[in-house]
Parts: structure tokens; C-alpha cells; sequence
């Protein structure tokens, strides 16, 4: 790709870029939200054509017009999120759009023994009759991988594909992708994990407002110097400023936690849990092992079936659980897990999805009547101080990037200086730069005598924040360590199940270690 | 993928306008096909609907019971709701208007009479509503559907009533008897008399006044007040207002309830203000009109009294063109209101590219002003 431009009125979202990419190599594309990585991938794929610049794909000038196209020039791309009809089975899926055959049973054998060499040749296997809706992420991301294999990919394009995966997935997805490139498959790794890149990447193009910044060999790049090209400036990433005064009161306390879901699985199973003034609490674990249901549980969301609760003086127990607003008034404060679905309200403008939860207190509030100027004043105060873009307080909370709706959130959160901070997923989908800025106020928080719960999938982000890290395993407490006993290696043993009796066993430590990288 | 957006205020005007004028274009060549000239017709109607204060009057008669019923629906909407019971609601308010004048209007003066029998059609309207509303809150039956079934149980309700018990012994008309005067809303006639103003002798009465006051507190009700707030949230997003400690169940009887009064007072307008007396067929239809009307004004009071006085006119107009245009049938306004509803209210987006095109090319390369907040509108 040479000299590609493109134009979104005001907004140049390329602006001259390069790209080239060996054939037979997987090459990362990195780059904070906005940077431009997704509409220069847009352009390749056919749904957008660039303003200026040409495209030659292996050495012929082409021109892509749409996904038809591409896929005829070779070209796959797997979206972040799947383009899968969920009814169908795997083998219809693949099959829908390219049936070999008019008569479907005599297409699906064709289409199965064809799959079946693929499956084998690749490793990437999915149960081919089973309907979409019952798989798994990572089985539907195969899917997807294999889905474009089968319509003759020799270039894949793969947008943050690790987003939604655990860390096991995330390392079958590695071996398939390295597997592919041995056989000559050409890979584009969208992506802002830069610990991905370094592992996987042959070369790296750092994309910055529009434009290529720099392109190394992965063999002379580092994590910092990727960093601090992607923000433009240096980067603190990594654990600083412990926490200086020892743990104070007991600020929240559950006993014997037990929750069920509607299906009537056990989600949560006895489980205990204290936070103290000034402590950040990290829970790690795999997704899906109860701490969304612990956060929804703590924040008033959701009843348990049995289990007590004692907060900011007063006691909860089961059948007359707190709600959200007792919680609020008893300070505290839930920075949801779920942005969109949860946090803001996205058809909203900003000053008003800003009081939203606390629309009822003294200052927003008086006799019935919502105070717009106090609404609005707040909302450019908090827009200030947690550096939200654009300032702009009228503008739809669904028009902000992810990390300003989330900086937004945590300023209403935090700005109503609570005793007990929970927070789900504080950094998902936020640049990098920001990713500092928030980790600061969340230290900032526990200075100031707040107890801070932060539940993340990502272990570093558990690493570099917490001073006690509570893992959950199947609605369980799998272990508790203090931070200084805590490394991917004693973590990631306890994330799958292992408790610190069987830490001899190696195998399943050696696994987890590579897991967890 | 490459749609450009749209600024608000063409949104809000020009996108209206144009459906309306590709609505009209629609109909007219339906009335070309059949052989009458579309100028002359749509000449007719204007004239009928504003052309003289008579026509006006009618207009603005039939506006104001599609105030009511439309501001009903739009309350719902915002509450996540589909009330397509207006109808019903509509009915009721009517019923509990006109059984509390049938009572008490020989005894009570009008100052009581009247504000009572508001407030009894409004609590008929809401009752009626909150049945449905309590279904969907704690039993999870469906509002769309319960609401619907509700309208037939409120008109053969009114049939059962007005034929078994209200109507007058020996008549042969299936009406009640008569209101005493204390029950009669002042018509506009009467009450432009009193102003010195002459003013033809039409069913347009002072509830146009009701309308207007509704019209005024729903938009202060939806964007000034906490329970707005609350009830908004939980229309765009259920799953954040649980979040923010707002109850959903009580939203969805706030907003069914707050529905069915504005749907009751219609009763305000046809009962107290034309009939005078309970008879059937008071609402015969309002209670759709105001899903179209509510679809057309985008579910914002202003808008909502726009598209009234826009489906008034239809009305009036529409007879008027059947009275007047020979071989006019009256099945040919309503075909004229079908492409209306179909062309701003089903299809409103479908010309959205295209005016955003012109839009945005008569600005030039000018820098698009972000989508401004949605907060008033």
C-alpha cells in the first residue's frame, strides 16, 4: 500500500501511509484508538476507497472496490466482532455465499471434506455441525479464520482478535497463527497489546493521528519504545507508587456469598470478601468465574440467594439486599464492567448521563426539578479534571471514544468521593495513554483512604495496581496472596483451578506461565 | 458504512418537509391514475382545512383530541413502550368523563364540574393503561399485544354500557342522556364571544387550550423533571437505569399510566366539549392516528402539535375534497393519509442519505458540527 489518504470531512484518518508487508510474515499494526489503523485496514478490505495512494498485492497493481474483491485477490479479514449467523451450524456458515454445489447436501460434503483437510493441515478445529450460538468465542474466531482459509485467504487480517479471548485462548490462537505463517500464510495483526506484537510479530508499523511513526524490525523494537512512539511521549506503564500506609478499617465486608443464575448454575459458592481503607483489591481469574456476578453483588445489582453484607454501618443481609442507590448513598461507588450496556446511558448527552445514578442528589436535583446549568457546570468540571475530548458536555456519550466515556465515568464515580470503589475492567478498549492517567486516579483514590475492588481479565493490569489479589476460580476463592507474592506464575496456578497444595505440579505451571505472558 | 451524518436541524425540518412533499408527490399521482387532477384536489383541501375560519375550526377540532392521543404515545416511547392502546384508553377517558357528568352535573356548578370530570377521565384513561402496564412490569406479557386486546374490551365495554344501562329508556338512539350545562366545555364560538370576537359555530372548543398545556408539561415532564429523567433512561437503556438504582417495573406503570391520562383526555374534547352526552363512536380511530402522529413529530411535543394540526387538516380538508371534487371518494384521503404515515413515519429514514447528500454538499466541505446532544428532542 503506497501513499494512502483518506479523508472523513474534517478528519484525515490516513494521511500518506506505507505499508508493506513480506510475504509469509505476520506484521503488527499498532496504534491508540483513532490512530487510523482501522480505516487503513478498511481501505485494503474494500469497504472504504482512499482518497490517494495505490495498492499492489503480490507485486499487481490492484484495485478493491469491496470485499468481493479482496477475497478474490486473496485477502481474509476476521472483524473484531464475528460475522457469524448464529442459528447456522459451523459448516453452513463457512458455506453461505460459496456453496459449491445447488443441491445443499451434495455442497456441505464438499464443502466438509475440504474443511476437514483444512482443519487438519492448520490445527484449527471446531465442530463443524455444532449451531454457532453454542460455541465459544475462540471457536467462533477459528471459525472465522477458517471461513476465510476456505475462500483461499493467503493474506489474513486479524482486527484485535485477542480482545475477547482468556489467556488460553489467546495461546491456541498464537500456535494456529505461527502455524500459518510456516505455511505461507501472510498475517496483519491489528492490535494495541504490544506484549502480542513482541511475541508474535515479524515487523511492526506504529500508526499515530493518521500516520505511519515508525516501522521496525521486531528484533530492534522494545515494549517501551513502542509505547512511547504509539502516545508520543513516555509512558508509565508498569507497578509505581506503592501503597504507602498499611490497610486501615474494614470499609465492606460479605460473608457467604452464594448466587445463582437463572439457569439455576451456582455462579457465586460461599464466597467471603473485606476490603479495608486504603488498599487496592485486585481479582484476577478467568473470565467468567463469578467476578461479574461478585462486582453486581457488592454494587446492589444482584441479590445472592444467601450471604450478608456489611457497609457504611449498616447490614444487609439475604432477601433484603441493598440496591443500587442505598449503595451510592452509603458511598459506594461502581464503575461497571459494561460501559455501553451499563455505565452511560449512550443516546444521552454527556451532561446528562454525567449525574446518572446520582441524578437525585440536592445539587442535580431540587423538588423534582433536574437543574440543567448545575448538570451542565458539573459536567464540564469533571470533563476538565479526568482530561475528557472532545470538551464538549452536549455532545451524544455515544460520539466519545471508549477511553473518554470511560474517563467520564470514573470522574462521575470518583467525584463523589466514595468510601468503597468497585470497578470492572477499568482499561478495556482504553488507549494506552490514558490507561496511565487512569491507574493514577485509582492509586490517587487509595491514597486518600479509599478501598478500591478492581476485578480485570488482564493480569498485568492486576499486577500494576493492587496491593491484595484475590483469585476466583468457578465461583470460588481460589487463593489470596499479597502483592509481593504475586507473579504470573503463582496467579495463573490459581486462575485455573490449581491451589498452592499441588504448586509442584509442573507441567500445568509451565503452561499457565506461557498462558499468562 | 459511508453515510455521512445529519445536522440536527435538517433532521428536524428538512427531512420532514421533504417526506411529506414525496408523500403528497405519491398521492397525487394516485389521483392522476384514477383521473382527477391533483392540483385541483390538493387546491381543495388546503382551502377546506385553512382556508376559512369554519375550515379552521374543524382543523384544529380534529388537532386536538390528536394532541392528546399523540403526546400518549410519545410518553410511552420514551418510557421503551409501545402503547398502540390509545384507543382503548381514549374510550375510557371518555366513559369516566362523561359517567361522572351524567351523575353529578345537575348538582355541581361548571368551575367543579369541569376540572372533576378532567380528572376522571384522566384516572379512567390511566387505569385502563396500568393494566396492561402492571402485565408487562411483573407477568412479562407483552404491552404491544395486551394493549391491543385492550381496545376491543374498551369499545364493547361502551357498547354494553351505553346500550344495557345509560341509554335513555324508549330511544331508539344508543346515547345517554344529556349533560346539564355545568358539563358542557365552552365551544370557541362561545368563548370568542365572550372576548368580543366573532367566531363560527363549529365542535372546536376551549380543550384546544388542555392540548396545548398537555403539550407544555410533557416536554417539561420529559426533559425538566427527575422522573423524566428516570423514565428516559429507562427507555433508551434498561440495563443502565438498574445500574443507576431506578426501578424498571415502576417506569413501565409511570409511563403506561401517564400514557393512558393524556390518552382519557380526549374525553375533555369530544364528551365535554362537542357531544354533551356519552354515545359511541366518540374516538373512532383518534387513538392510531396518534401512533402516526407521534411517529411524525419524532415523539417531541412541538413536533407532535405540528403533526396534529397536519393530520387535522387531512381530516377536514380530506371531507371537504369528497364533498366537493366529484368522483372523490372519501377512501381516497384516507389512501392520501396511508402514504403520509408511510413516508414520514415507516419510512422516515429511507430519504435520509440523500438529503444528507445535498445536506452536506450545499455546506460544502465546511466542517460538519458534531451530532449535537439529543437532549431536547
Amino acid at each position: 500500500m503506497l501513499g494512502i489518504s483518506k479523508r472523513f470531512g474534517p478528519v484525515q484518518a490516513n494521511a500518506d501511509v506505507d505499508l508493506t508487508v513480506g510475504r509469509g510474515t505476520v506484521h503488527g499494526i499498532v496504534g491508540e484508538n483513532g490512530a487510523g489503523k482501522s480505516t487503513l485496514m478498511s481501505v485494503l478490505y474494500g469497504f472504504y476507497t482512499s482518497d490517494s495512494g495505490s495498492i499492489k498485492v503480490f507485486g499487481q497493481d490492484a484495485t478493491i472496490r469491496n470485499a468481493h474483491e479482496a477475497i478474490a485477490l486473496g485477502i481474509g479479514m476476521v472483524h473484531q466482532h464475528f460475522m457469524l449467523v448464529e442459528t447456522l451450524t459451523a459448516l453452513e456458515n463457512v458455506m453461505l455465499g460459496a456453496e459449491p454445489h445447488v443441491l445443499l447436501h451434495k455442497a456441505e460434503a464438499l464443502v466438509r471434506s475440504r474443511l476437514l483437510e483444512l482443519m487438519e493441515s492448520t490445527g484449527l478445529r471446531v465442530a463443524l455441525d455444532a449451531q454457532v450460538s453454542d460455541l465459544s468465542v475462540g471457536d467462533r474466531q477459528r471459525l472465522e479464520i477458517l471461513k476465510a482459509l476456505y475462500r483461499g485467504a493467503k493474506v489474513l487480517i486479524l482486527d484485535e482478535p485477542t480482545a475477547v479471548l482468556t489467556p488460553q485462548e489467546t495461546e491456541q490462537l498464537f500456535g494456529v497463527l505461527a502455524l500459518l505463517r510456516e505455511q505461507g500464510t501472510t498475517i496483519l495483526l491489528i492490535t494495541h497489546k504490544l506484549k502480542e506484537v513482541m511475541r508474535l510479530c515479524d515487523r511492526v508499523t506504529v500508526m499515530r493521528a493518521g500516520r505511519v511513526v515508525e516501522e521496525v524490525a521486531i528484533a530492534d523494537a522494545t515494549i517501551e519504545g513502542l509505547a512511547e512512539a504509539m502516545v508520543g511521549r513516555k509512558v508509565q506503564m508498569g507497578r509505581v507508587g506503592d501503597s504507602e500506609k498499611a490497610p486501615g478499617a474494614v470499609l465492606l465486608q460479605a460473608r457467604g456469598i452464594h448466587v445463582r443464575d437463572l439457569m439455576k448454575v451456582v455462579r457465586l459458592h460461599a464466597l467471603d470478601i473485606e476490603l479495608r481503607a486504603g488498599e487496592i483489591v485486585g481479582i484476577a481469574g478467568v473470565s467468567g468465574n463469578g467476578q461479574s456476578e461478585l462486582l453486581e453483588v457488592l454494587s446492589g445489582l444482584l441479590a445472592p440467594v444467601r450471604g450478608s453484607l456489611s457497609v457504611g454501618g449498616r447490614q444487609f443481609e439475604a432477601g433484603a439486599w441493598i440496591d443500587p442507590r442505598t449503595a451510592r448513598t452509603l458511598g459506594v461507588a461502581h464503575v461497571p464492567e459494561d460501559r455501553h450496556e451499563r455505565a452511560m446511558v449512550m443516546s444521552f448527552a454527556a451532561w446528562e448521563s454525567a449525574v446518572l445514578g446520582y441524578e437525585w442528589l440536592p445539587h442535580y436535583c431540587r423538588s423534582g426539578w433536574m437543574l440543567h446549568p448545575e448538570m451542565r457546570k458539573s459536567t464540564a468540571d469533571m470533563m476538565e479534571r479526568f482530561d475528557v475530548r472532545p470538551r464538549d458536555a452536549q455532545l451524544q456519550c455515544s460520539s466519545f471514544s471508549g477511553g473518554n466515556q470511560q474517563k467520564l465515568v470514573l470522574a462521575r464515580e470518583l467525584g463523589q468521593a466514595p468510601k468503597v470503589l468497585l470497578v470492572g475492567q477499568p482499561t478495556r478498549g482504553v488507549d494506552i495513554g490514558a490507561i496511565e492517567f487512569i491507574y493514577g486516579q485509582l492509586r490517587a483514590m487509595r491514597d486518600a483512604g479509599c478501598a478500591v475492588l478492581v476485578v480485570s481479565s488482564e493480569l498485568d493490569e492486576i499486577l500494576a495496581l493492587s496491593d491484595r489479589v484475590i483469585v476466583m476460580n468457578q465461583g470460588h476463592v481460589a487463593g489470596e496472596l499479597p502483592i509481593d507474592e504475586c507473579n504470573e506464575n503463582t496467579l495463573g496456578m490459581l486462575m485455573i483451578g490449581g491451589g498452592n497444595a499441588n504448586a509442584s505440579d509442573r507441567a500445568k505451571a509451565a503452561q499457565v506461565q506461557k498462558v499468562a505472558v | 458504512m459511508t453515510h455521512q451524518p445529519l445536522p440536527r436541524w435538517a433532521d428536524l425540518v428538512v427531512l420532514p418537509i421533504v417526506n411529506l412533499a414525496v408523500a403528497l408527490l405519491a398521492a397525487g399521482v394516485m389521483v392522476w391514475l384514477v383521473g382527477q387532477n391533483p392540483l385541483e384536489v390538493i387546491t381543495v383541501l388546503v382551502h377546506g382545512a385553512f382556508g376559512t375560519t369554519r375550515g379552521l375550526s374543524y382543523t384544529l377540532y380534529y388537532a386536538t383530541t390528536f394532541v392528546f392521543t399523540g403526546l400518549a404515545v410519545a410518553v410511552a416511547f420514551h418510557g421503551g413502550l409501545f402503547n398502540i392502546g390509545g384507543e382503548g384508553q381514549a374510550i375510557l377517558g371518555g366513559l369516566g368523563t362523561g359517567l361522572v357528568a351524567l351523575w353529578l352535573s345537575a348538582t355541581l356548578p361548571a368551575w367543579l364540574m369541569l376540572p372533576l370530570m378532567l380528572l376522571v377521565g384522566a384516572l379512567f384513561g390511566m387505569v385502563w393503561a396500568a393494566v396492561p402496564a402492571y402485565l408487562q412490569a411483573y407477568r412479562g406479557s407483552h404491552v404491544v399485544i395486551t394493549t391491543i386486546m385492550f381496545n376491543f374490551l374498551a369499545s364493547s365495554l361502551l357498547v354494553y354500557l351505553l346500550v344495557n344501562h345509560l341509554k335513555v329508556p324508549g330511544s331508539m338512539a344508543v346515547e345517554s342522556a344529556p349533560f346539564a350545562d355545568s358539563a358542557k366545555l365552552p365551544s370557541m364560538h362561545t368563548f370568542m364571544g365572550w372576548l368580543g370576537i366573532e367566531w363560527p359555530n363549529s365542535p372546536f372548543n376551549t380543550s384546544v387550550f388542555l392540548a396545548v398545556l398537555a403539550a407544555v408539561a410533557v416536554y417539561f415532564f420529559l426533559w425538566h423533571t427527575r422522573l423524566g429523567y428516570d423514565l428516559r433512561a429507562t427507555g433508551s437503556s434498561a440495563r443502565a437505569a438498574a445500574y443507576a438504582g431506578i426501578n424498571p417495573n415502576h417506569q413501565v406503570m409511570l409511563a403506561m399510566g401517564l400514557s393512558g391520562a393524556l390518552a382519557g383526555l380526549v374525553g375533555m374534547n369530544e364528551v365535554a366539549g362537542v357531544n354533551g352526552r356519552l354515545m359511541l363512536e366518540y374516538v373512532s380511530g383518534a387513538g392510531f392516528t396518534g401512533i402516526a402522529v407521534s411517529l411524525m413529530g419524532r415523539s417531541h411535543p412541538f413536533g407532535i402539535v405540528l403533526a396534529s394540526i397536519l393530520f387535522g387538516a387531512l381530516f377536514q380538508g380530506g371531507a371537504e375534497v369528497a364533498f366537493e371534487v366529484r368522483g372523490f371518494s372519501r377512501d381516497m384521503v384516507v389512501m392520501l393519509q396511508g402514504f403520509i404515515v408511510l413516508f414520514s413515519g415507516a419510512m422516515a429514514y429511507v430519504l435520509a442519505p440523500s438529503v444528507a447528500w445535498v445536506v452536506n454538499g450545499l455546506r460544502g466541505n465546511r466542517a460538519p458540527q458534531a451530532v449535537k446532544g439529543a437532549a431536547h428532542g
